[in-house]
């Protein structure tokens, strides 16, 4: 390696080839360091620059309705396309409400399931239900829609919603007539896609735990349900919600199977019998034949708080894994 | 680092090599340019599998993004020619850098139809409509003596993305209902007042399948594939018409008569005994001074024989041709393209 530093040392007749080619060498390493820098800099920034580039370029399509509606544009909810009114309240409500709903039913069972995977599972049971649940991420959104349509909505209509209607239906959340189609079938198959989500990744967080941690939480007396708890779910929460996460991803943006479930109707309704509308199905449904500039900077303008709305999400998640993660309990091999 | 160079000069010499050998054959041919429409996408596209037998050197590339956006691409020329399934704006019109011409191409009807126990065929005055909410309601009854009609509330299927179709449908229902017209009105995608969205005439057609006592619309080309239940509409001189490609037909040879010069005419409840009043032309648009003489020769061209030879296919593909005094009109139209000022048309 002192070869390398033979420039000025190496003026003396000794050693007459080695530096400059070990010097034009240092200078391609140089360069090529730099190089790759550069390369990796450039990639870094890409993303960057591209949800810069895409935000002005659709806050630029949108600006007649931003200019039009303002503030309004998200607090009322009348969508009339022949009289260029547009209100996106209902596409905003609709994209939540599914999106919760799909959490409250898949965020239990996703994690259930990946607990037992994890910690429970006979070996023999492990590789293949957890084949399985991975294959379940990789079938098309559209291949659920269908199924949607035609085994799970008739069953809604012919069991399930008659039954919640007659046993809880003073709730305001299970009132109205029974389509089949609505906010609760959008809500069950966006659970249903979005479980084997937050279970791959959830079990794989849950392997990453160190055995110590279940072996010390043991060797104190705790029970296996105490250990998994206490010793496991904790250490490994900050990824949990991640996972968690990645499914609310999932579930807001999701927009075949959703419009095919929803019943594409833009009215705020707190019945989750009632046919809604999402923000992503909207656009879909109606971005090809919109022709007037006010009407497509509509459109676009949803798509713009959509990726507001996924944004402030994402943020409120790293706040969330930030402040879980200074817990106090987090143990350090 | 030698390597790396000789495989990069390598890569560059394919791509050459490949571009040059792609672009060649292709000088040769002209490529045509056209956007718009999915609803008359397959008649369009079996006329340019046709089309190319007979005329070898033209080749025609057509994008089915929507009617909306055919009339975006063609106004910004971007494309050749624009297609849509509902007359442009007179805005719109005036927002194209150059005179627009609306040619008919084919005939599509939209049915009404339902899902009811044994799906009797039945008959619907044009009165009901926006108006009643129950099968059994004395005004379905009246004209369906016989039918076995439960007391079970109307469920309303709508298309949920912007169609065409829908177009048609809510077109008519301004006509024949004044309170439609001024709380509703036309567009391919519009404020319906009660209802569930489906996406497509499948999801249109799926969730009536699915629903006990659900009435919708979706295209008779779909309704006869699919055999659903179609109902008869009464027409404005007062019969009740099954929805067929001859009475669809009759309803563009009703309004013939009465044609603007643009072409830009609607075909709901036209006039005539045997018209099935909720049918619609669907239009190619080209410009009427084109900014190419080989390309307009060959636009023009085609849209002769595909009005003409190319009629033909249209039945097959359950679209309904034009009737005869529509394609002598549309010839005079074809007759006034022009390219600096001479006609492209070739003597016929």
């Amino acid at each position: 390696m002192a070869v390398v530093y033979g420039r000025s040392a190496g003026a003396g007749a000794a050693t007459p080839t080695v530096p400059p080619l070990a010097g034009a060498r240092r200078a391609r390493r140089r360069f090529g360091d730099r190089g790759f820098r550069e390369i990796t800099r450039a990639a870094g920034l890409a993303p960057l620059v591209l949800v810069a580039g895409m935000a002005a370029v659709m806050a630029h399509a949108a600006w007649p309705s931003l200019r039009r509606f303002g503030w309004a544009f998200i607090t009322t909810s009348n969508w009339d396309p022949v009289a260029e009114q547009f209100g996106a309240l209902p596409f905003i409500f609709g994209t939540l409400v599914s999106s919760l709903l799909a959490l409250l039913l898949a965020v239990p069972l996703g994690l259930g399931a990946a607990i037992y995977l994890a910690e429970l599972a006979p070996r023999a049971v492990r590789p293949p239900v957890t084949f399985l649940v991975e294959m379940l991420a990789a079938i098309p959104s559209v291949v659920y829609g269908l199924w949607g349509i035609f085994v799970l909505a008739p069953w809604l209509r012919t069991w399930v919603q008659p039954a919640l209607g007659h046993t809880l239906g003073f709730l305001p959340l299970f009132q109205g007539p029974p389509y089949g189609v609505g906010m609760l079938a959008a809500g069950l198959i966006l659970a249903i896609m979005i479980v084997p989500f937050i279970t791959a990744v959830s079990r794989e967080v849950l392997l990453a735990v160190p055995r110590m941690q279940r072996e010390a939480a043991l060797a104190l007396g705790a029970t296996g349900w105490e250990t998994t708890r206490i010793a496991v779910l904790r250490y490994g929460r900050s990824g949990l919600i991640g996972a968690i996460l990645l499914g609310l991803g999932r579930a807001l943006g999701e927009t075949m199977a959703v419009t095919m479930l929803i019943g594409n109707r833009p009215e705020v309704s707190f019945s989750l019998f009632a046919p809604g509308y999402t923000m992503a199905s909207v656009i879909a449904n109606e971005f090809t034949e919109a022709t007037s500039d006010l009407y497509l900077g509509a459109l676009i303008e949803i798509g713009l708080l959509l990726l507001v709305l996924t944004l402030a999400v994402n943020g409120l998640a790293r706040l969330l894994v930030w402040s879980v993660g200074r817990g106090p309990t987090v143990v350090r091999e | 680092m030698m390597t790396s160079r000789r495989v990069v000069v390598g890569l560059l010499t394919a791509v050459v090599v490949a571009w040059s050998c792609g672009v060649g054959p292709a000088t040769a041919q002209l490529l045509i340019n056209g956007a718009g429409a999915t609803f008359p996408y397959p008649i369009y596209s079996k006329w340019f599998d046709e089309y190319a037998k007979i005329s070898r050197s033209v080749n025609f590339n057509y994008q089915s993004i929507g009617s909306g956006g055919g009339i975006r691409q063609i106004t910004a020329r971007t494309v050749d020619f624009g297609a849509t399934d509902g007359p442009m704006t007179d805005e719109q019109l005036k927002a194209a850098p150059g005179e627009l011409f609306h040619v008919p191409t084919v005939i599509g009807a939209v049915v009404a139809t339902y899902n009811l126990p044994g799906n009797p065929k039945l008959r619907f005055t044009p009165d009901i409509f926006g108006k009643i909410t129950k099968w059994n309601d004395a005004r379905i009854k009246d004209v369906n003596p016989g039918a076995n009609l439960p007391d079970q509330p109307i469920v309303v299927v709508h298309r949920s993305d912007g169609s065409g179709t829908t177009y048609i449908w809510v077109d008519y229902l301004a006509k024949v209902n004044s309170e439609w017209e001024q709380k509703v009105g036309r567009g391919t995608s519009v404020k319906w007042p009660v209802g569930l969205g489906g996406k497509g005439n499948e999801g249109v057609a799926g969730q009536i399948k699915n629903t006990p006592g659900a009435l919708g619309y979706v295209e008779l080309a779909y309704a006869i594939k699919n055999n659903l239940p179609a109902a008869s509409i009464r027409n404005k001189a007062g019969r009740f018409v099954e929805p067929t490609i001859g009475s669809t037909t009759a309803a563009a040879a009703g309004a013939a008569a009465e044609m603007p010069p643009d072409f830009r005419v609607s075909l709901t409840n036209a006039p005539g005994p045997d018209v099935y009043p909720i049918a619609s032309f669907t239009w190619l648009l080209v410009y009427r001074e084109q900014p190419d003489e080989v390309k307009g020769k060959a636009i023009v061209g085609f849209l002769w024989w595909a009005s003409h030879d190319g009629q033909k296919y249209a039945a097959d593909l359950l679209y309904a041709p034009l009737p005869a005094p529509v394609v002598k009109q549309i010839e005079a139209k074809l007759r006034q393209v022009v390219y600096q000022g001479r006609p492209l048309l070739a003597a016929q």
